[in-house]
């Protein structure tokens, strides 16, 4: 089982961002999520993403409790959100060694990575002089490199010129291809559910549905 | 990557950061300047008096002045949430918290060597058993700061009121590293005929031993959702 | 049995506290050297022993909150939190009022009364640290690891003054007490003890109350679990 939610709620001060949410996965696939604004998406990517700790219930990943084994299951995760996550003060090429040499990955890959996104000619450029499309460019880059077994993608289309969109397209299949799941978010429900395999639809923190897209 | 080799990584990543903001290093450097010689004038003309708290100003001054420069630091993290960046990488906490305590501490530290020839010159003091001692006493002082400083600050950068939350909660901590700095750094500078600098340094290390080893095992606590 | 203990211990502490001052202020008998003014010693001395307990009530609750994240421990770390800047206030502001007749100072760099100090301000930061941070387990663990990095911090002050003091040779207080005073002594301090009950059980109840007040779940109809295969 490669995810799987038992009751999982979450609460952000007096506001529950996240009704009570079973739900399992067991398969590689794209899923679609898609939901109104303030639906939850977010906050539930971050939680299978064990980047937020849900206020109810537990998540469990690979077959495990994701909480009690993050050091096991995060290095098998990959997650794309609207803050870039990247250091503004260092090159594209260096925040992508970084995360090479942190998470063992081969260091060399990275200029190549970095050609295919379209950013061979801004290796060393800081990223705080980049553009929001450029930014999200390099976070398609790092997604490469980490080869995620689950990819989360929060609005992944956002930012990007076509050009961009097509390419965060191919990644997405690619990583379906390879075996991983892919959960992502998008307002592009068109667009989603070329790619998906399955749509979840979120409203007002609660789960609605989860159905087959035809193909 | 092997522990160690993770945390040379993020030591190289945090120096390579902060050279590249480094006009705010600047900023903090005149801060602690300005800090020296506005104690001068509240100390009033006597030379003597002037002299015999020189250890006192100059760790004050260096007190202040890391405040704002932990609060960088920590800032640095939250920008583009990167801290949550390096949390999905799966980084081991407690390398994360050695590589930037470790940076936080080298900064404090060349501060501090910065610091030092101009209370000197300003206060007129002597240093009576010599340079290389004091320098060793500003290494052991400012990892007394860094460790608690770097645990604090990463909390303090989450929440609102974060500038007035960060020196709240430091400075009770950072008493006795003040208190043992600044009593080895005036026996050093105006003699020690009672043998005492040895015990003040080893309360000291003491001192930076215990809240080392505490702060990197609760700082994977401090990260996590 | 909560009830006899919710209005029970608040009665008992004040029964206790009147009885206690009753003994201080007029059985016990005047002190040879100061006078009427040492009878602050009866108020003095057990808020200081509380000020030292009430800390310790929140290092263990912090460590058992870092442990088992058990709520309960975050209400009674809280409640021992505000209950140790009460006694602390207490402590420093009679000791204060002691000292100026007695040897001519407001504050002086007493061991007893630097770690006091220290403690005091350390445990103001850590309810400002509680009232800015709004999510429950954020709260929870950030205050957990700052009860902790406390709790190792002022026993060393308190070591380091002391020792700083003795290479200065300062005076230090004496501590001998006649017996007909240390009755007197005794009772105020189990009364004070029952005071430090009373309002660290009252505290924690209304801790309590406004977590299980937060942490209740609006009713929704039992959801389906979702599956992709049918």
């Amino acid at each position: 089982m490669l995810v799987r939610l038992v009751d999982v709620s979450k609460r952000y001060g007096a506001r529950w961002a996240l009704a009570p949410v079973s739900m399992e996965l067991d398969r590689p696939a794209v899923v679609l999520l898609t939901g109104e604004n303030g639906a939850g998406k977010t906050t539930l990517l971050k939680i299978v993403a064990t980047i937020q700790r849900p206020t109810r219930g537990h998540v469990e990943l690979f077959g495990q409790r994701a909480l009690d084994n993050l050091q096991a299951v995060r290095p098998r995760l990959g997650l794309i959100t609207h803050q870039a996550h990247l250091y503004f003060d260092l090159t594209a090429r260096e925040n992508l060694v970084l995360v090479a040499q942190l998470t063992g990955k081969p260091v060399g890959e990275v200029d190549g990575l970095l050609e295919r996104v379209g950013l061979g000619a801004s290796l060393q450029q800081m990223v705080r002089t980049m553009s929001a499309g450029m930014k999200r460019r390099v976070s398609m880059a790092k997604l490469l490199l980490q080869r995620p077994e689950i990819a989360l993608l929060d609005e992944p289309f956002t930012q990007l010129d076509p050009g961009g969109v097509v390419l965060m397209e191919e990644v997405v299949r690619e990583l379906r291809a390879a075996g991983s799941l892919v959960i992502l978010s998008t307002h592009d429900i068109e667009r989603g559910r070329l790619l998906a395999d399955a749509q979840l639809t979120l409203s007002s923190g609660s789960a609605r549905s989860l159905t087959l897209v035809a193909a | 990557m092997s522990f160690a080799g993770n945390v040379a990584t993020l030591v190289a990543k945090d120096l390579r950061l902060e050279w590249r903001s480094r006009t705010r290093i600047n900023a903090t450097l005149f801060f602690a300047l300005l800090t020296l010689l506005l104690f001068s004038f509240a100390a009033g003309p006597s030379h003597s008096v002037q002299s015999a708290n020189a250890p006192g100003y100059l760790w004050l001054a260096l007190m202040l002045s890391s405040v704002m420069l932990l609060g960088e630091s920590l800032r640095l993290e939250l920008e583009n949430d990167s801290l949550e960046a390096l949390r999905m990488l799966a980084v081991d906490a407690r390398a994360l918290f050695i590589a930037k305590a470790l940076t936080n501490a080298f900064f404090c530290f060349l501060l501090g060597v910065v610091l030092l020839p101009v209370a000197i010159g300003l206060y007129g003091a002597e240093v009576k058993l010599g340079l290389p001692r004091l320098v060793g006493v500003i290494a052991l002082g400012t990892l007394a700061i860094a460790a608690p400083g770097t645990l604090y600050a990463t909390i303090a950068v989450q929440v609102r009121a974060r500038d007035v939350l960060l020196p709240l909660l430091l400075f009770p901590v950072l008493v006795p590293g003040l208190l043992a700095s600044v009593r080895a750094s005036s026996l050093i500078m105006q003699g020690d005929p009672m043998d005492q600098v040895g015990s003040w340094l080893a309360l000291l290390g003491i001192f930076d031993a215990l809240y080392w080893i505490l702060c990197t095992l609760m700082y994977g606590r401090v990260i996590e959702d | 049995m909560k009830r006899v203990l919710n209005i029970g211990l608040p009665v008992l502490a004040l029964v206790l506290v009147a009885f206690g001052a009753y003994h201080g202020l007029v059985i016990a008998p005047t002190e040879r050297m100061m006078g009427e003014v040492y009878r602050i010693m009866y108020v003095h001395v057990p808020t200081a022993m509380m000020a030292l307990l009430a800390p310790t009530v929140v290092c263990i609750a912090s460590l058992v909150y870092l442990l088992k994240s058990s709520r309960q421990a975050d209400a009674l770390a809280e409640a021992g939190a505000e209950v140790s800047v009460l006694f602390a206030t207490l402590c420093l502001v009679t000791g204060s009022i002691f000292g100026r007749p007695t040897w001519g100072v407001w504050w002086t760099w007493d061991p007893r009364l630097t770690s006091v100090a220290i403690l005091w301000i350390a445990f103001i930061g850590y309810l400002a640290l509680r009232r800015f941070v709004d999510d429950a387990e954020k709260r929870a663990t950030w205050s957990a690891v700052t009860a902790i990095i406390i709790s190792v911090d002022v026993p060393i002050v308190y070591f380091s003054v002391k020792w700083w003091n003795s290479l200065h040779q300062m005076q230090s207080n004496p501590n001998t007490v006649d017996p007909r005073m240390a009755a007197p002594l005794r009772l105020n301090i189990a009364a004070y003890f029952v005071v430090f009950l009373a309002l660290l059980w009252t505290r924690y109840r209304i801790g309590r109350a406004r977590d299980e007040r937060e942490n209740a779940v609006p009713q929704t109809e039992a959801q389906p679990v979702l599956r992709m295969s049918p």
